[in-house]
């Protein structure tokens, strides 16, 4: 992402941020709400449209190709549910056709599989828990082994036991297929535990950058909840370090 | 375009329809009810009237052309409607599928749709009330051709104005056959109407098939000019149609209207 910018009217919700998410890197894009994370994840995703900067996908420009870009691309939201009227294996069929997956009824099986959605694969979206809809999404979201994956609060609303069943598979996603997670959380005990580089966000501009690990002591606090904290609360005082 | 996504946006409504009674009969159930309905109007016109006139081909076919028109409406606005019941934009346009592939998945499933209520149209008013498709001759399939296309530009638009105005919008889109029927001249000659409602039917592609299924059941010639207009016309609304639904959906792109549909307006 080179510049990436989204306006409206006078106000900045995104603001010339740039920034790379690498093979096999997790990268967390943390901040207090409003600070323009949806928006920039949503721009990545092609559903909104930015007002300046570019985003190149395996190096391939999303205002020009859209399609393909996309192609390598998927994402699991709380906020996006799969459609509740349709089975799990209905849901997997219809967006595996549209990202164009190969041995399409092989692929979801594995899914089905690795997901533990075996014994739900004719039940309805709709009927299922918090914790098996999340993983049905995340099912949707590695159908097609995609190079760039976005996760917005993937965990949140779930108890820590799904949750940590959740943050394995992603990791095992990224060690197997090398993709990239672009993952956005207010858990900074998950954020410290995936994530191998941070962005915080503020007012729609990078804040901070660095290793979660690392980056709260580099800024003198002890924890990163506690650097959270302060980027929300006194976001011009961490600019000026 | 890309047949894969396409199938998918139709195999979606397939599914839908498989596992829903609630979907399958209304496919059939109001176009049985106007045929049954309108059927024994002209059976009971043609008893108290003596002027010649057979009303089963001029009226009871009226109905099952402009059921026909409503079906294709209906199909592709109600597959739209599905993705907006359930919220499914963000899901569905963060995909590779592109809007023409969407368009044509919607379309798709309004031709199978409308194809099921045809074939139930015609099964009933041939078996029932004895209309004959005949007396329309070749004429019949440019007559169905026009009425499709509108049918589906109409969706289209309809579409594109619940995208643009959000989910209660819906109830602008269900009465809109209702409202053109009048101007459409559907049961009556647009001699019969004044002269500013007359102005308004010649913008209407359906009202040169009705006139001209009049003049084949009068064995009058039915002039290729009018028919060659009413196709010209319906041609015209779909080009503007899928203008209207790209103009709208690319607003709803720059505005982030797709991300946060349920919220009908972000600007």
């Amino acid at each position: 992402m080179k510049g990436l910018t989204k306006v409206y009217g006078a106000a900045a919700a995104v603001d010339h941020i740039s920034f790379e998410v690498g093979s096999g890197e997790i990268v967390g894009l943390l901040g207090p709400n409003g600070a323009g994370k949806t928006t920039t994840i949503n721009m990545i995703l092609g559903v909104l449209r930015p007002s300046a900067g570019s985003i190149r996908i395996e190096d391939v420009d999303l205002s020009l190709h859209r399609s393909r870009a996309l192609d390598c691309t998927n994402f699991a939201a709380v906020y996006a549910p799969l459609p509740g009227n349709l089975t799990v294996e209905q849901n997997l069929r219809i967006f595996g056709m549209l990202y164009g997956v190969a041995n399409l009824s092989q692929r979801i099986e594995t899914l089905l599989r690795q997901f533990a959605l075996l014994r739900f694969r004719h039940a309805k979206c709709g009927v299922l828990s918090s914790g098996e809809q999340t993983r049905v999404c995340l099912a949707k979201a590695l159908l097609n082994r995609p190079r760039l994956l976005l996760l917005d609060e993937p965990t949140a609303s779930l108890d820590p036991a799904v949750a940590a069943d959740i943050r394995k598979m992603i990791l095992e996603f990224t060690a197997e297929s090398a993709g990239g997670v672009l993952w956005t959380s207010h858990n900074m005990y998950e954020v410290q535990e995936v994530c191998d580089r941070v962005l915080f966000l503020s007012h729609g501009k990078i804040l901070l950058e660095g290793n979660p690990k690392t980056l709260p002591r580099e800024h003198g606090k002890s924890t990163l909840e506690e650097l959270f904290i302060a980027v929300a609360r006194e976001p011009l005082a961490l600019e000026k370090l | 375009m890309t047949a894969s996504r396409i199938l998918a946006i139709t195999l979606r409504q397939f599914y839908l329809f498989r596992g829903s009674p609630a979907r399958v009969l209304p496919l059939f159930a109001w176009v049985a009810i106007d045929i049954v309905l309108w059927g024994f109007i002209t059976k009971y016109l043609n008893a108290v009237t003596h002027t010649g006139l057979n009303f089963v081909p001029l009226l009871l076919g009226a109905v099952l052309l402009w059921d026909f028109l409503t079906r294709v409406m209906q199909g592709v606005t109600t597959a739209f409607f599905e993705d907006v019941w359930t919220r499914n934009f963000l899901n569905l346009f963060s995909t590779p599928l592109t809007l023409a592939e969407y368009i044509t998945g919607l379309v798709l499933t309004g031709v199978l749709t409308s194809a099921f209520g045809l074939a139930a149209m015609v099964v009933l008013a041939s078996l029932a009330f004895g209309l004959s498709f005949l007396i329309y001759g070749a004429m019949l399939a440019p007559f169905l051709l026009i009425l499709f296309v509108w049918g589906v530009a109409l969706g289209v638009a309809a579409s594109g104005i619940v995208l643009r105005f959000g989910p209660a919008a819906e109830w602008f889109i269900w009465p809109i056959p209702a409202l053109l029927s009048p101007f459409a001249g559907v049961f009556y000659p647009l001699s019969t109407l004044p002269a500013w409602m007359r102005v308004i039917a010649r913008t209407l592609p359906a009202s040169y098939v009705f006139e001209g299924m009049r003049a084949g059941i009068a064995h009058q010639s039915v002039s290729a000019a009018m028919l060659l207009s009413g196709a010209c016309l319906a041609a015209v609304y779909l080009a503007a149609a899928s203008w209207i639904f790209t103009s709208i959906y690319r607003h709803a792109l720059r505005t982030g209207l797709i991300a946060r549909y349920s919220a009908e307006s972000v600007s």
